[in-house]
């Protein structure tokens, strides 16, 4: 026994204090005779030495890094979606190599096998016809895709990128609890908890000969490329959109790697070809990181009612014309059931036992796997035969331990009986259990490990690490993030030092500058609606801090300045009684929502300032009142816009992305100052309104230096219309647009003009020799409905 | 006796505005089996398309996959042949009892086109449905054979529904169309297949034509001047598939003329197609089937 003097002196055993995993399962951190094993060591000891206060620093860099990454993961519930938090739990799961070594093993030889049961279930079905497998189970499978049925994967493979639950049995045995061959997520995320723990121990990690994961995805990418063989089509990655679940994690792999990052909606099959389309036109796809279900890959052949799918995939897949990872119809192999029958198909296709076992399973469409899933209820989970859970994720057709969990209620012998063929029996699980701090004590908590495998021109090839899943509390029915459990980086510690290498450093052969890149329509047009609304809330906040300040001096407004001022701001839908109108709160909101659907084109940076505009002015709308109030609210979200602005011009790479954004905030501009001017450079405007335009119009200080103190309609037209010098002038926003065209289209010079350049070159000729006296009020609204035009030619050239 | 059919298919496609681009497939020339030739034949579609690609699906029915560029508003698909039809007799009743099909079907090791498996769970169009499930336990009994099952239930339904052309669209369920006891060819065979299916019998969707005029002396059967649908079930072993006609309760005969079979009318639709475009379409068809 432990007595308090040797806590007192022994930082460990302070720190391991109250960690005492249950009986009856394996531990990761202790061996079964409750010493530490050694490759937890260093860890620990570290661990051991920190002061409640030094641990909450460590914890909070990691919590920081997720929080500056933009890290977050969408929670769905009942009244909608949110994003929260990324619940990282700091300590990492510390596995040995050469134990490692062995399971990854294990895990090659299950992809392997996995791919022959592909390759049978959609080409000979011999697996059925020769009894390795019951026809009901796959005939009833949805994701059993009869039109993938006799399909020849033009890479020669059906399955590229793998993932494995895998957990550790009470005798230290590695166990698959699931296979996930439909379209794994959490590479990405693996990445991430790797970067934030790295932090947390930023001290220990370098030298903790800890496996690096960067040589794993550089195998990836370079497996994908490979797989274009020669040709001329792009690499890229489909994800569902924005809504779904991870699609921040299919931004940030594809920012990683450096791949397209594609809707189906941006791709379309042309005369047999897959193509994207983009700004300058269609352009074909050739190979496809698929991170959306099979089943709604393609309306025509699969399911018609799918939103998110592409007509013609499926052909264009039959034609060998794209390699798909993983080829559609994969998510057949997750069903539960095939557990079953896997291990005796491992043995008539491989010759060989499985190396890792899966979970026990008895599919109970036959009477005497039926007869024994009923003669131990007591420690089966009883489930749904064709889902692709784990044991633990109980729903409420699930049974555990011969009790139901959810609201179902019938006597399980006859629900067996009666549903047999539907239903599965799996052997309870009890997980390993690893440290995770909680309230300053570490404790032992379930686990569970996704690992990631990819197949190379070498073969399988295993990710030296993973994603760990850790239960809220010791019943592993907590596992899942839904239910509050966190997630772990997994360390593989050898006994050698590990090169430090990152996937961006490793210079492979001679230095290449690669081209800009693709930019697919839809990524266009949201960059464009993005400048476009972030600039029509700049004009919105600048009228609004106008009317307030005119507002806060007199005090009256029906003064005919302030009230004409008001009506004014009403025309854009404006209540001119909310001081942060509900209007502009839509715009930040509009803004954001564009840049939520081009992440993997915009910097995090420029994310989290324009999460901060709608987080302010969400802040200020029900506290500000009008008046004095109102003007600082509004000062201070022009300052964050500015800053925003400045994120965008002075780091933002001058990609064709950057060139839609600034063309849509010159178009807003122009289109914004031009009403502006109509409504208060008109000569018969109320006193006063030369001055209302000069200040929102943002041109103060140049105006006092160019003209006199007084303002005047020529003085005010010049400024704001045709000085070539003012950032804020229409002329100004014409002549960006002109640059920006010329620029998108510097490769196709020889092409005749399009309608777009000839509208905008028009108009940039009008204005260059205009004087002021030109631009009455009826001609400001002429120019209006030809920046209108320029807009609508724009999208037809580029966005449609 | 073998008939021989002259055909027309006529399906016309009106949009409000012109279709950015569209891609569609076609399941319109009839099958080539045992009991029917396609002796001649052509599909067609107008505008020409700007893309054709021929093939099979994975039940062997024809396809035609074609893409037509933007800007087109109207579309018309077309098949015209001929076909031998050479009726399978009126045999006796040597089916399995309905208590015993389900150990014939296990002795099945297939997923072959042919292959009852692919016809006893739920399809994309047709779930399991309790209230059709009573249904079907009700007017049948387990000591029956599967052909007098199947008879029972087509007669039930066929005695439950009023053939309504005005009463369901194309996209009604078969549990909306069940509880209203109206409906056309589509819903009637719909209906039949899910309750067949309850009671553990193989059950698939047969699209086709029906002979446009009646014989001399025989009434004009229901669903003649348009495109019809049946339902073909598994009757054990011994009998193997057999089609039924729930719409006029009767076995198929000379006048049913089969183009595809699948599980529901998702794997049959004689034009599947997808457009870009926001506006609203109109839709039109004819038959023409004349015996030679």
């Amino acid at each position: 026994m432990t007595s308090p003097d040797d806590i007192a002196e022994d930082p460990v055993l302070a720190l391991l204090q109250e960690y005492s995993p249950p009986n009856g399962v394996a531990d990761e951190l202790l061996r079964p005779d409750g010493r530490l094993r050694p490759v937890w060591r260093p860890l620990i000891d570290l661990l051991a030495r920190q002061s409640p206060e030094e641990m909450a620093e460590r914890f909070a860099r990691g919590d920081q890094y997720l929080h500056d990454a933009g890290v977050y993961y969408r929670q769905h519930t009942q009244s909608g979606s949110t994003l929260r938090d990324w619940p990282l739990s700091h300590v990492p799961v510390v596995i040995a190599e050469e134990e490692w070594r062995e399971l990854a093993e294990g895990i090659v030889q299950r992809a392997e096998l996995l791919e022959k049961v592909m390759a049978d279930l959609y080409g000979m079905g011999d697996l059925v016809a020769n009894g390795l497998l019951p026809a009901e189970l796959i005939a009833r499978n949805p994701e059993w895709l009869r039109p993938m049925v006799g399909i020849r994967p033009r890479s020669g493979h059906f399955l590229h990128f793998l993932a494995f639950e895998v957990g550790r049995s009470p005798d230290g045995s590695w166990l698959v609890l699931g296979d996930r061959t439909q379209a794994p997520s959490g590479s990405g995320f693996a990445l991430e908890n790797r970067m934030a723990t790295s932090r947390v121990f930023q001290d220990l990690f370098p030298t903790s000969n800890v496996e690096r994961l960067a040589g794993f995805f550089r195998a990836h990418r370079g497996a994908m490329t490979a797989l274009n063989a020669g040709g001329d089509g792009k690499v890229a990655i489909l994800t569902p959109g924005h809504h779904s679940d991870t699609y921040f994690e299919h931004a940030y792999i594809a920012r990683y790697l450096g791949l397209l990052l594609l809707e189906c909606e941006d791709l379309k099959v042309e005369r047999g070809r897959l193509m994207v389309r983009t700004i300058h036109g269609p352009q074909p796809v050739s190979v496809l990181w698929r991170r959306l279900d099979s089943r709604f890959a393609d309306p025509l052949e699969l399911d018609e009612n799918s939103a998110l799918g592409t007509p013609g995939m499926v052909a264009a897949l039959r034609a060998q014309d794209v390699t798909m990872l993983n080829c559609l119809g994969s998510g057949v192999l997750e069903a539960r059931a095939l557990m079953a029958f896997l291990p005796r198909i491992c043995e008539k296709l491989m010759g060989e036992p499985l190396k890792l076992p899966n979970i026990a399973t008895w599919w109970c469409g036959q009477d005497l796997e039926r007869g024994y899933v009923y003669e131990n209820l007591h420690r089966m989970m009883i489930g749904r035969a064709l889902s692709s859970d784990l044991p633990f994720e109980v729903d409420a057709l699930t049974a555990l331990g011969g009790d139901f969990r959810g609201t179902a209620r019938r006597p399980i012998g006859e629900w067996l009986d009666r549903d047999g063929p539907n239903l599965v029996g799996q052997e309870a699980v009890t997980l390993s259990t690893t440290p995770a701090m909680i309230d300053g004590q570490l404790l032992p908590r379930p686990a569970l490990i996704r690992v990631f495998a990819t197949r190379t021109s070498r073969g399988w090839t295993v990710m030296p690490g993973g994603y760990a899943r850790i239960g809220r509390s010791g019943d592993p029915t907590a596992l899942s993030m839904k239910n509050g459990g966190s997630v772990a980086d997994v360390w593989v510690v050898g006994d050698r030092p590990v090169e430090p290498e990152t996937l961006t450093g490793e210079p492979e052969g001679p230095f290449i500058r690669r081209g800009p890149g693709l930019l697919p329509s839809r990524a266009a047009d949201n960059l464009f609606w993005l400048g476009r609304y972030v600039e029509r809330a700049e004009a919105r906040v600048r009228e609004l801090r106008a009317y307030h300040l005119r507002l806060s001096e007199s005090g009256d407004p029906s003064l005919p300045l302030v009230a004409r001022l008001g009506a004014f701001i009403e025309g854009f839908g404006v209540d001119i009684d909310e001081p942060v109108p509900a209007v502009v709160l839509e715009l930040f909101d509009a803004a954001q929502g564009c840049a939520g659907k081009v992440r993997d084109r915009f910097s995090t940076d420029g994310w989290q300032a324009l999460t901060d505009l709608a987080f302010t002015a969400r802040g200020h709308f029900s506290r500000v009142h009008p008046g004095d109030q109102a003007v600082k609210a509004m000062g201070e979200l022009l300052r964050k816009l500015a800053g925003f602005s400045g994120l965008v011009h002075e780091n933002m790479y001058r990609s064709s992305g950057w060139r839609f954004l600034t063309m849509g905030r010159a178009l807003e501009r122009a289109d914004q100052t031009i009403s502006l001017l109509a409504a208060f450079a008109d000569p018969a405007q109320p006193g006063g309104g030369f001055d209302v335009a000069i200040e929102v119009g943002d041109s103060v200080m140049t105006h006092r230096r160019r003209y006199s103190v007084h303002t005047s309609r020529s003085s005010v037209i010049d400024l704001l219309a045709l000085d070539a010098g003012n950032p804020r002038s229409v002329f100004f926003q014409i002549d960006m647009l002109r640059d920006q065209d010329r620029l998108l289209t510097q490769n196709a010079a020889a092409d005749p003009m399009s309608d777009l350049a000839r509208a905008i070159l028009l108009l940039h000729t009008e204005l260059s020799v205009a004087v002021p006296e030109d631009i009455t009020t009826e001609r400001l609204f002429g120019l209006q409905g030809e920046i209108r035009e320029i807009s609508t030619l724009l999208t037809q050239r580029y966005l449609s | 006796m073998p008939i021989e059919y002259d055909i027309r298919l006529e399906i016309g496609y009106l949009y409000d505005s012109p279709a950015a681009s569209t891609r569609t497939l076609l399941r319109m020339l009839p099958l080539t089996n045992g009991e029917q030739t396609l002796i001649t034949g052509l599909v067609s579609a107008d505008p020409v398309p700007d893309f054709r690609r021929d093939g099979v699906d994975f039940f062997g029915n024809a396809t035609t996959e074609i893409a037509h560029d933007a800007g087109k508003t109207e579309f018309l698909f077309r098949f015209e042949g001929r076909v031998r039809r050479i009726p399978r007799g009126t045999t006796l009743d040597l089916s399995c009892g309905l208590a015993a099909l389900g150990a014939e079907i296990q002795g099945i090791q297939s997923i072959t086109p042919m292959s009852p498996h692919h016809f006893l769970g739920d399809s994309e169009r047709i779930r399991h449905e309790p209230e059709i499930a009573a249904f079907a336990e009700e007017v049948t009994a387990p000591g029956m054979s599967v052909m007098a099952a199947l008879q029972a239930v087509s007669h039930a339904i066929h005695d439950r529904f009023d053939f309504d052309p005005g009463a369901t669209e194309v996209s009604t369920t078969p549990i909306e169309a069940f509880q209203n006891r109206r409906g056309v060819c589509q819903d009637i065979s719909q209906v039949t297949i899910a309750a067949l299916r309850s009671v553990g019998i193989p059950a698939g969707y047969v699209s086709g034509f029906l002979r446009t005029v009646a014989p001399p002396g025989q009434p004009r059967l229901e669903g003649a001047d348009a495109m019809h649908a049946w339902v073909r079930a598994w009757c054990g072993m011994e009998t193997g598939w057999v089609e039924i006609d729930p719409t006029n309760d009767m076995l198929v005969g000379a006048d049913h003329i089969a183009i595809a079979i699948g599980r529901d009318y998702a794997d049959v639709a004689p034009v599947k197609g997808s457009s870009r475009t926001s506006g609203s379409h109109r839709t039109e068809h004819r038959v023409d089937v004349i015996p030679l």
